[in-house]
């Protein structure tokens, strides 16, 4: 494999491994570079391989696909196409005037000692995925209340149950497969708190023709849920989740279409709650590169690619979750077809009738993608659910009323005037937990529609993850303190 | 209403302006493109420095902006997290020791406080700093602010004295009568008034161009690294690092980076700054902040476990002789400037406010602005652009 | 084999594989952190790496990821050997002046 790799993909969960292994398979020299320490992602998260059980993936869905996957980039791996880097981060990618891009990483746990930090490439596919989208609400800082992708890797990667008693809620099919996982593993499901209507995406003839499958899938988990006796609570939320210490019980309540409160309140026990609202992308590295994006469907920002999964950024593909959110098999789909194009792209064999097969299964999933976020929308009236303490930005402790204060006296009008005045998204997580509902609440005060440039300045981060100070000076080597104030006039730079 | 002055920018000097005018009777009505402290202003690190200031026109404005920061702001201190931290410079030689110590001299004359620091006295002020720093000096008139929340204080107290603030409202264009400003053309229909003040800062030129004169204002990157969050106090003060003192202040267009070190209210450490003259270039910089990162460490050796959770960048406004532009602009009567501030707006727009509204009631303004004054700037400086 | 890790003065056990948040959990501890200014009690909450509200000191090593960090024997867990904090204030004015009292 040549020095520079024709191509850097970064994740290796469904999009990043087919497209690693479509890439390196096509003739091209290909680096891996994942977060995690085995490939699979948040939806193939499963146990430490080094000890695995035969029931480890249980209730997986497309585990054979994975499987093959992972098989082909061992090979490949062995074979010296693929360079696989576990357990590296990328915080900084540049693009040079030549074109090619420079990956600056960092280890993802300082445990896991020596990686490599800088690598370059021709080109880049980006395949970050995302994870679950959450709304703030009353009493969601209690512990006991996870996402539910963390109650679900928590189980399937940890063989940990989360709690005794769980009540999962929010938006979306993926409720169910964290609520029969759970259940399967011996916990009480209390209950499914669904915002929205039932199934529907069942009905919705493009969403049903456009991915067949997924009824099935569907109908499968409804029977799990029947089997596991799991209450299933339609058009109802959780108001407010009580506690002193730690979860102790949930007040929910029947909603109407647009989230707002439509019946009396009741109490139901649980230990763990897990929520989720859908998912968001992880957009920090192509929104580094200055890639266009725009809003989704179900309101979250995408990056905007074409036909190939190409970025308005020459060289950067983008496939999976990143260019909105579609589930495993779509982001299989895309993972592929942006390696073909690449391969095309850079004069190797591509199967042309390949990349037409995988643009229609693109398109179609895309479709369905489109129907299922119609039917599983964020209420529109969410941002009543909050109260003046409610915090919304868990990192820095920023409430909801310190959110109407900054709008209401300072004239934040927008998320990233609310952000500088008030300091959400300003913490450990830099936003990737409360964007989404930063954005929100900016447009709900100010009385109009979130924008993309309000999700932009939530989502956009300068480091993609917190890193070592001694490692970014390793981008400016050896500095003394006397060459650290020996250079120039010390004065103009007062703020 | 109609307007007595219109600001142009709603960053920290344009807030500050509007703030002392409504206090003195004006009738306000600030515009801004975009959204409050939207720039430059939103792009620091809050500092209100004297140290770092030469015996001269900015420090006499340094001193005096101080005086107005705690006195006649005094009040509304605890709204922007005002903090009087001072300043530690440091060194790493004796021979800069010495320059320090020279600095200090003039310095004093011109009425800054400064105490001489030994090296063995270093560390009772900042425990983290390296050992191999030989002395320093103290100035404990240095403080810090969150300069967005100065802007939108100082906004909203102006709006309970009358002004009007319009956000994403861009100027384009100026109401003339002869050569005389009569009020502003914007995106959202004209605006007429007795004058106009320019406030926009890095974008000043822009503006004063619309108005057919020329204010050589010029953006300068700058980038500032912002760490985890660390325990209260674990550095105290703003610590700087100085070795050619004296030497001229630089228009040097390559990357220069010096080392600035402080901790700030929401218990991150702010590490800036550098400097480029870049144009508007938005591009992360891997040089830039690793030099910033590497410099740090230099200083404070414990920062290189510490994380940077994020770096940020702005474009300080400056002018070819690094002084502010102040006044009245003789070339288009009741057009008026306060921008050009560079590094420095800050610290700066409390006494540039106060000075601006004094000026623009009749009274005699309690600084001479003549240093300050827009048409100071020959054809010659040009050859900057 | 079984991994012990020591936490708050008692041990935690790990199966190998498990993550640090995950034995936590497991062993139900469901906190070991408090907020800088609320002082809440923080622990697992997106569990893959993204939140950082699970942050654990780990062998003296401060502000980890628990759901990241894999359980090991011996592991020590918690603050007991919390690097950053500032010396105490030498009370002589020399640092900062009067708006820090």
């Amino acid at each position: 494999m040549p020095h520079v790799p024709d191509v850097a993909v970064v994740g290796a969960g469904p999009a990043g491994l087919a497209a690693a292994v479509q890439a390196a398979e096509a003739g091209l020299g290909v680096a891996l570079i994942d977060t995690a320490g085995q490939p699979g992602g948040q939806y193939w998260r499963h146990y430490d391989e080094n000890h695995a059980r035969p029931n480890d993936p249980a209730g997986h869905h497309g585990w054979p696909a994975f499987t093959r996957l992972r098989d082909r980039m061992y090979a490949l791996r062995a074979a010296g196409r693929i360079r696989y880097l576990p357990g590296h981060q990328a915080w900084l990618i540049t693009r040079e005037e030549s074109g090619a891009f420079t990956l600056q990483m960092t280890a993802t746990t300082a445990a896991a000692g020596g990686t490599d930090r800088t690598l370059s490439a021709r080109a880049l596919i980006l395949c970050p995925g995302g994870y679950d989208r959450q709304l703030p609400l009353p009493g969601w800082d209690l512990p006991g209340v996870m996402t539910a992708g963390g109650v679900q890797a928590l189980l399937k990667g940890h063989r940990t149950p989360a709690g005794r008693r769980v009540v999962v809620a929010g938006t979306g099919p993926f409720l169910l497969p964290v609520a029969t996982g759970l259940a399967r593993a011996g916990v009480t499901v209390a209950a499914v708190v669904e915002a929205n209507g039932t199934l529907g995406w069942l009905r919705h003839p493009v969403g049903a023709i456009s991915a067949p499958g997924k009824g099935v899938e569907a109908l499968q988990y409804a029977a799990l849920m029947a089997r596991h006796r799991i209450p299933y609570r339609t058009r109802t939320v959780i108001r407010e989740i009580l506690g002193t210490d730690r979860v102790e019980a949930v007040r929910i309540a029947r909603v109407d279409r647009d989230g707002r409160p439509a019946g009396p309140d009741e109490e139901m026990a649980a230990d763990v709650v897990a929520l989720g609202w859908g998912f968001t992308p992880s957009l920090e590295l192509p929104l580094m590169l200055g890639a266009e994006t725009a809003q989704d469907v179900d309101g979250s920002l995408v990056v905007t690619v074409d036909d190939r999964q190409r970025s308005s950024v020459e060289g950067l593909y983008v496939a999976g979750e990143a260019t909105g959110v579609g589930g495993a098999a779509l982001a299989v789909h895309e993972g592929r077809l942006s390696a073909l194009a690449l391969a095309a792209e850079l004069g190797r064999p591509a199967d042309p009738a390949a990349m037409r097969r995988l643009r229609r299964a693109v398109r179609r999933g895309r479709r369905f993608a489109a129907a299922m976020h119609r039917t599983y929308p964020v209420p529109r009236a969410w941002p009543q659910w909050l109260s003046e303490t409610t915090p919304v930005c868990r990192c820095e402790e920023v409430s909801y009323g310190d959110l109407r204060r900054a709008h209401d006296d300072l004239g934040a009008e927008d998320a990233r005037t609310l952000k500088m005045f008030a300091r959400p998204g300003m913490g450990w997580c830099q936003g990737r937990v409360c964007g989404f509902a930063t954005a929100g609440i900016a447009a709900c005060l100010h009385g109009r529609e979130t924008t993309p440039e309000d999700l932009r300045s939530l989502a956009t981060r300068s480091l993609a993850v917190p890193v070592p100070l001694g490692e970014l000076a390793a981008l400016a080597e050896g500095t003394t303190p006397a060459e650290a104030t020996g250079t120039e006039w010390r004065g103009r730079d007062g703020d | 209403m109609t307007a007595d002055l219109v600001v142009v920018g709603a960053g920290v000097v344009g807030a500050a302006s509007a703030y002392f005018a409504s206090l003195a009777g004006v009738r306000v009505v600030v515009v801004d493109r975009g959204a409050i402290a939207g720039g430059t202003s939103s792009a620091g690190e809050g500092n209100l420095l004297v140290s770092d200031k030469e015996a001269g026109p900015e420090l006499d404005l340094a001193l005096y902006s101080q005086r107005v920061w705690r006195e006649e702001l005094a009040e509304h201190a605890h709204l922007w997290e005002f903090e009087a931290k001072g300043g530690l410079v440091v060194a790493a030689s004796e021979q800069s020791v010495a320059s320090l110590r020279a600095l200090a001299v003039q310095q004093r004359q011109g009425g800054v406080e400064v105490r001489d620091v030994t090296r063995t006295e270093l560390r009772d002020y900042e425990p983290h700093l390296s050992p191999e720093l030989v002395g320093g000096a103290f100035y404990p008139q240095d403080a810090q602010v969150q300069p967005m929340l100065v802007a939108a204080h100082l906004l909203r107290l102006a709006r309970e004295r009358g002004a009007q603030v319009r956000t994403r409202t861009e100027v384009t264009g100026f109401l003339r009568d002869g050569t005389r400003v009569t009020g502003v053309r914007t995106t959202d229909g004209d605006i007429p008034a007795g004058a106009v003040l320019n406030a926009s800062g890095t974008w000043a030129g822009d503006l004063a161009d619309l108005a057919g004169v020329r204010v050589p204002v010029l953006p300068r990157r700058g980038f500032v690294l912002v760490t985890q969050p660390m325990p209260p106090r674990t550095i105290r003060h703003k610590v700087y690092a100085a070795e050619y003192v004296g030497d001229v202040a630089s228009s040097d267009a390559a990357l220069q980076t010096s080392p600035v070190v402080e901790g700030t209210a929401g218990g991150t450490i702010l590490i800036g700054a550098s400097r480029e003259r870049v144009g508007f270039d938005r591009t992360v910089s891997g040089t830039a902040i690793g030099t910033l990162a590497a410099k740090a460490i230099a200083l404070f050796p414990i920062l290189r476990e510490v994380r940077a959770m994020r770096t940020y960048l702005g474009f300080r406004p400056y002018c070819p002789d690094h002084l502010p532009v102040i006044g009245p602009d003789p070339r288009a009567p009741d057009l008026w400037h306060a921008c050009g501030h560079e590094g420095a707006g800050v610290g700066l727009s409390a006494g540039t406010g106060r000075l601006i509204a004094q000026a623009f009631v009749g009274e005699r303004p309690d600084l001479d602005l003549t240093p300050f004054a827009p048409d100071r700037f020959g054809d010659a400086e040009e050859v900057l652009r | 084999m079984t991994h012990q890790m020591t936490f708050r003065g008692g041990t935690v056990a790990a199966e190998p594989g498990q993550s640090v948040a995950a034995a936590l959990v497991a062993a139900g501890i469901l906190d070991w952190r408090t907020t800088r200014k609320g002082g809440r009690p923080r622990g697992l909450f997106c569990g893959i790496g993204v939140c950082f509200d699970c942050l654990i000191t780990v062998d003296g090593v401060p502000d980890q990821r628990a759901c990241l960090v894999t359980a090991a024997d011996g592991m020590r867990l918690g603050d007991d050997a919390e690097t950053g904090a500032a010396p105490e204030d030498l009370g002589d004015g020399r640092n900062g002046g009067a708006a820090r009292a």
